[in-house]
C-alpha cells in the first residue's frame, strides 16, 4: 500500500457536463474514499416563489434544469394542482405525460451520446445527438420552444396537438426507435465497452436500499421502484407498466437499464397517443392555496424519483416551494461506488450515474 | 467488432439528406406557433395592462398615461403568459426570433386613441 494522496476531480473537467468537485483520496491506482462538494451553480431558485405568483413560478421551476425543464414544471403544477383541489382534464393529462416522456427520451439519448464520446466512440455519439434532434425538432413544433417547453400550466397544459401532428409523432418515434435498436444492440454488445463497465462501480442491492437511490442507478440494482408505477395521472391508463430491473448493479448495468427506459418510453407514447381522449386542455384555476395548506407529490424524472412539497398562505405567492432531486439522493450512492475503484474507471462510474447538479443545488 | 455493426447505419447516412443545415446559407423556416418574439397590434391595443400583471419577468410596460406600451426582448422568457392575458387578442407571438445585439433595448410603441375609447368615457 502506498501513501494515500487526494487528488481534486472537477469542478471543471471534460467528463462533467455540469459543475461537481470530487476529492478522491487515492492509494497507488485506487480510490478509497470520496468527498463530494457542490455548490457552484447555485441561484436560490426556490426563494422565487415568494416574489412570483403560483402560476408565474411554474417558468422559474423549468429553469431549474434545462434537460428535466418539463419534468419540474409538471411536478410543480401537479403539487400547486394538489394544494388546491384541481382537476386536469384527462386530455390534458395525457398530453403532459406524452412530452414528459419524450423529454426522458431526449435525456436518456443526450446521457448515452456523451457517454459513447467519453468512451471515445465518437459515431455512437453523432447517432445518439442525431436521434435527440428529431425529439427537439417535436418539441419545437409542437409547444414552440426546444428545451424550454413553457407548455405547462396549473390545471392542465396550454397546448393541445391534434391528430394530423399525434400521427407524426408516431412516424418519428417509429424511425427513431428503428435506429436507436441497432444503436443499443451495438452498445450492449461491444468488448470494449463490456471491458470498462461489467463489474465496475458495483452496488449491491442492500446498499442502495439503504441509501435510498432512486431512479436507473437503483433500478440496475434491482430496487423495483419507479414512480410511474403508481399510476398517477395518464399513467393509470397504461394497459401494463413494469420498471425496467437489472441485478448485477456496475455500470454496465445502468447502461443497460437507461437504453432499455427510451425504447419502453417509446412505448408508453405510442400507447398514449393511441388512447388520447378529446376534450379540454386545461380547468380554469381561480382563488389562491388556502393559509397552511400543504401538498406533496412525487414525479418519475429522466434520473429518478423527484420529491416536492408546497405550502400556502392564503395570498397568491407560495409560503415555501420545496424539491428534493433525484441526484440530491444518489450523491451518496456515487461515493460507495467509486470507493475500490481505479481511478482510470472515475468517470465511467460518474457518466453512468449521471448527475444532474443544476438540479441539486437549484 | 461491436463497432462494425454500426457501420451500416453509419454508411447509409452518407446517402441519405443531411439532417443538418449548412446554417447561415441555409435557414429555418419556424414552425407555426414557434416560439419567437411578442408582437404587438397597436391598432387593437387597450392598455389594459394585463400583459404587464401577468409577465413572469417584468419585461412589459404599459404606460396608459403616455399611451406607451414597451417590451424589453431581452428579458422576455417567451412564454406567452402575456399572449393569454390579453382581452383583445392584439399580442401575438411571432416565430422569428429576437436578431442578436450588441446592446440591451426596448421596443416602445405608441397606442393611437380609438373612438371607442371616447365613447366609453
Amino acid at each position: 500500500m502506498g501513501k494515500s494522496t487526494i487528488i481534486p476531480f472537477g469542478p471543471q473537467h471534460p467528463v462533467l457536463p455540469e459543475p461537481l468537485h470530487l476529492d478522491l483520496v487515492v492509494e497507488d491506482e485506487t480510490v478509497i474514499d470520496c468527498i463530494p462538494q457542490i455548490g457552484f451553480v447555485h441561484r436560490g431558485l426556490e426563494k422565487l416563489v415568494e416574489t412570483r405568483d403560483y402560476n408565474q413560478f411554474i417558468y422559474v421551476a423549468e429553469r431549474i434544469c434545462g434537460i428535466c425543464a418539463m419534468g419540474h414544471s409538471l411536478g410543480y403544477a401537479e403539487t400547486v394542482e394538489s394544494l388546491m383541489g384541481v382537476e386536469v382534464p384527462k386530455r390534458g393529462e395525457y398530453l403532459r405525460v406524452i412530452w414528459h416522456e419524450l423529454s426522458r427520451i431526449h435525456s436518456h439519448l443526450l446521457w448515452l451520446g456523451l457517454a459513447a464520446d467519453a468512451f471515445g466512440f465518437e459515431s455512437m455519439f453523432m447517432h445518439c445527438w442525431r436521434l435527440r434532434e428529431r425529439i427537439l425538432d417535436i418539441f419545437e413544433k409542437t409547444t414552440g420552444g426546444r428545451v424550454i417547453l413553457s407548455v405547462v400550466a396549473v390545471g392542465g397544459v396550454v397546448r393541445d396537438i391534434d391528430s394530423a401532428v399525434l400521427l407524426e409523432i408516431e412516424n418519428v418515434l417509429d424511425g427513431i426507435k428503428g435506429d436507436y435498436e441497432k444503436i443499443v444492440k451495438t452498445l450492449l454488445s461491444d468488448t470494449s465497452i463490456k471491458n470498462r463497465t461489467v463489474g465496475v462501480g458495483h452496488i449491491s442491492n442492500e446498499d442502495a436500499i439503504s441509501l435510498s437511490m432512486v431512479g436507473p442507478f437503483a433500478r440496475a440494482s434491482n430496487v423495483n421502484y419507479d414512480v410511474r408505477m403508481f399510476g398517477k395521472g395518464a399513467y393509470g391508463d397504461l394497459s401494463d407498466f413494469e420498471p425496467i430491473l437489472d441485478a448485477q448493479g456496475d455500470c454496465y448495468a445502468r447502461i443497460k437499464v437507461r437504453c432499455l427506459e427510451v425504447i419502453q418510453s417509446i412505448d408508453i407514447i405510442k400507447e398514449l397517443i393511441s388512447k388520447i381522449p378529446q376534450g379540454d386542455i386545461i380547468t380554469k384555476v381561480k382563488g389562491s392555496p388556502a393559509d397552511g395548506a400543504q401538498a406533496a407529490n412525487v414525479l418519475e424524472q429522466p434520473r429518478g424519483e423527484c420529491y416536492y412539497y408546497a405550502r400556502g398562505n392564503g395570498s397568491k405567492y407560495l409560503e415555501r416551494m420545496r424539491m428534493r432531486t433525484p441526484t440530491s439522493q444518489n450523491l451518496a450512492g456515487m461515493t460507495v461506488a467509486l470507493k475500490g475503484c481505479d481511478l482510470a474507471d472515475v468517470n465511467m462510474i460518474i457518466l453512468t450515474i449521471d448527475p444532474c447538479i443544476s438540479c441539486t443545488e437549484r | 467488432m461491436g463497432s462494425f455493426k454500426l457501420g451500416g447505419m453509419t454508411f447509409g447516412s452518407l446517402f441519405k439528406k443531411p439532417e443538418t443545415l449548412l446554417y447561415p446559407f441555409e435557414k429555418k423556416e419556424p414552425y407555426a406557433g414557434q416560439k419567437g418574439h411578442i408582437t404587438n397590434d397597436v391598432s387593437s391595443c387597450i392598455l389594459c395592462g394585463m400583459c404587464q400583471k401577468a409577465c413572469p419577468c417584468n419585461c412589459i410596460k404599459v404606460d396608459k398615461a403616455s399611451r406607451k406600451w414597451e417590451i424589453n426582448p431581452f428579458m422576455c422568457v417567451q412564454c406567452s403568459s402575456c399572449v393569454r392575458a390579453c382581452p383583445t387578442k392584439c399580442l401575438s407571438m411571432d416565430g422569428a426570433y429576437t436578431p442578436v445585439s450588441s446592446a440591451i433595448y426596448c421596443n416602445d410603441m405608441d397606442v393611437p386613441e380609438k373612438d371607442s375609447d371616447n365613447n366609453t368615457e
